[in-house]
């Protein structure tokens, strides 16, 4: 079970909803936010705590893409391969990015230090090509930039 | 031009309360709360000619007007800020450069359709719009603009801000009440309309972030300013999103019935490198596609339907004479195919076969007959689907076989793999 502090917290986001059942989503934000990952057992107390079943639970960790049961890379590149992004190159940053990590879409490097990612529309082609490195928004992406980054984080 | 939604845009601390109080900020709330009733706010609105500003188009203050007032279940609002379609990026201004331009919409829509609280539903990408209109809220709280008795009035609204998590349907408004119910986004059947059956099983309003930007000042300046800023049944300024081969991408607020000609050369400052237009989006990926020949068309919702497309969410995308339409499809194909919820059959196996099938014609493996397939497949997923996304792919990928036909047939013709 969840320890009580974490309840606390839990507690705190159930009760702006009308039903305890409906806050599954700002739920598994936290979990997710505090453990990394969604793991198995996480699930299961999550299902426990707002009183619906494990595979409801599940189903709803594996529709959305943000939620996630591996851990990521310290560094995880979600770069965008939609319209307005491949007009302007995206493609080439993906390509890019694969060959510089050594590692294809949805893998992790093997130290664990970066993961990658091909994501739909982020919802900022005004600075295309745009990608989210962990949850920050970066914008008009190109090799060099992309290099910088890397070396950063290295 | 008078700018509305976007005036704050460039201001420093154009998010911060003092700044939004400054410029009589939540004087309209006020307004509403203690000189109008609920139906002469609705009024008002209708005669502005608002539209839902998300894509449909459908008029703000006759969707209020659906309401039911008399049903004695609790009444929600819910804001649409799950801004996902390709191409679309003006909700995340409103919510990270002027959140409160929100805030004291929400208050004066609650009022007028009798509702006690009010969801925002952000993209779950969009952290940084979401910090910021968590703060706003709080603020908001804490001057007693929310919370009991708003404004010394004897109403009460409460604001509860959801964050997404990285699903394009829960933009359709039924996809997102499921969400927010916390289940996966599958679209409901309709009817019963979200109106008299929407969250929670209680009568709702959903209203997209830009629509509800609109309303403080409808009733600040009256609704005759704002159906005049606009055109004919078309009330107002929208905020149009210019990305693809231009050389200014960025939002722009100008007057519903600009065209788009004037869009891309005046204000996006033309085609990349002075290259030829080829064809361009005119309300997000899912609106078919415009050839140069079409944009003197004016944007507003009924101008663009008359010529066989859709504003929709008002991105423009913008692609010039170096674009591989073919290439072009195969993404958009590959969109619809990676965000069908896989709900209706159609649509979850149609979205993967379409795009399997230009994607062949795309790397020269296409058979003769892929062509004439591709479109019996698309032409089966729309209309037989429970929410518009089936119709979306159908008229987006339907649209560059149609107008661009050539290019596929070429290809076709020139790398096709023997049988």
């Amino acid at each position: 079970m969840f320890s009580a502090e974490y309840l606390q917290e839990l507690d705190k986001i159930t009760a702006k909803y009308e039903q305890k059942r409906a806050a599954l989503l700002p739920v598994l934000h936290y979990v997710q936010h505090k453990e990394g990952l969604i793991s198995q057992d996480a699930e299961q107390n999550i299902a426990e705590y707002l009183e619906i079943s494990v595979v409801h639970v599940h189903e709803v960790v594996s529709f959305y893409h943000l939620f996630h049961q591996t851990k990521k890379g310290q560094y995880h590149f979600s770069v965008c391969q939609t319209t307005a992004c491949a007009l302007r190159g995206g493609e080439q940053i993906i390509e890019h990015l694969k060959e510089r990590l050594g590692i294809t879409p949805g893998q992790t490097t093997p130290d664990g230090k970066f993961s990658l990612s091909v994501v739909e529309c982020l919802g900022a082609c005004e600075i295309a090509p745009v990608m989210q490195g962990n949850k920050e928004y970066i914008g008009c992406l190109n090799k060099k930039k992309i290099d910088e980054i890397i070396d950063k984080n290295k | 031009m008078e700018k509305v939604v976007s005036r704050h845009f460039d201001q420093e601390n154009s998010h911060s309360f003092i700044n939004y109080l400054k410029d009589n900020g939540y004087r309209a709330a006020r307004k509403a709360l203690t000189q109008m009733t609920p139906a002469s706010v609705i009024d008002e609105v209708k005669k502005s000619n608002l539209r839902g500003l998300g894509g449909a188009g459908f008029p703000t203050g006759v969707k209020w007007s659906f309401i039911p007032q008399a049903s004695p279940k609790p009444k929600y609002l819910v804001v649409n800020g799950d801004e996902g379609e390709p191409g679309t990026f003006k909700d995340k201004y409103i919510l990270q450069q002027d959140p409160h331009a929100l805030i004291e919409g929400i208050i004066i829509t609650c009022y007028a359709i009798g509702s006690h609280k009010a969801y925002v539903y952000v993209r779950g990408e969009y952290e940084k719009p979401l910090q910021a209109l968590l703060t706003a809220v709080e603020e908001a709280y804490k001057a007693g603009f929310l919370g009991q008795a708003v404004m010394g009035s004897e109403f009460d609204i409460d604001v509860v801000v959801h964050q997404g998590a990285g699903a394009y349907i829960c933009g359709e408004e039924t996809a997102l009440l499921e969400s927010l119910e916390g289940k996966k986004g599958f679209p409901r059947l309709k009817p019963p309309f979200p109106a008299v059956v929407g969250l929670f099983g209680c009568p709702t309003v959903i209203n997209n972030v830009e629509t509800i930007a609109c309303v403080a000042p409808i009733i600040n300046k009256g609704a005759e300013w704002f159906a005049k800023l606009g055109c004919e049944k078309n009330g107002g300024n929208r905020l149009f999103c210019v990305s693809g081969h231009v050389h200014k991408p960025g939002v722009y607020e100008l007057p519903n019935g600009t065209t788009l000609r004037a869009i891309i050369y005046e204000h996006a400052g033309g085609v990349l490198n002075g290259n030829k237009l080829k064809a361009v989006i005119p309300g997000g990926i899912s609106a078919p596609i415009l050839t140069p020949d079409q944009i003197d068309v004016k944007m507003d919702f009924d101008s663009l339907k008359a010529i066989g497309t859709m504003a929709g969410s008002g991105g423009i995308i913008v692609m010039d004479e170096t674009t591989d339409m073919v290439w072009a499809a195969m993404i958009a194909a590959r969109f619809y195919a990676n965000e069908s919820c896989g709900q209706c059959s159609p649509c979850r196996e149609g979205s993967g076969w379409a795009y399997r099938n230009i994607k062949r014609i795309y790397e020269g493996t296409a058979r003769p007959y892929d062509l004439k397939n591709l479109a019996g497949i698309v032409n089966n997923i729309g209309g037989n689907t429970i929410c518009p996304f089936g119709d979306a792919l159908t008229m987006c990928v339907g649209s560059y076989i149609s107008k661009f036909r050539s290019e596929f047939e070429n290809k076709i013709k020139e790398r096709v793999c023997p049988i």
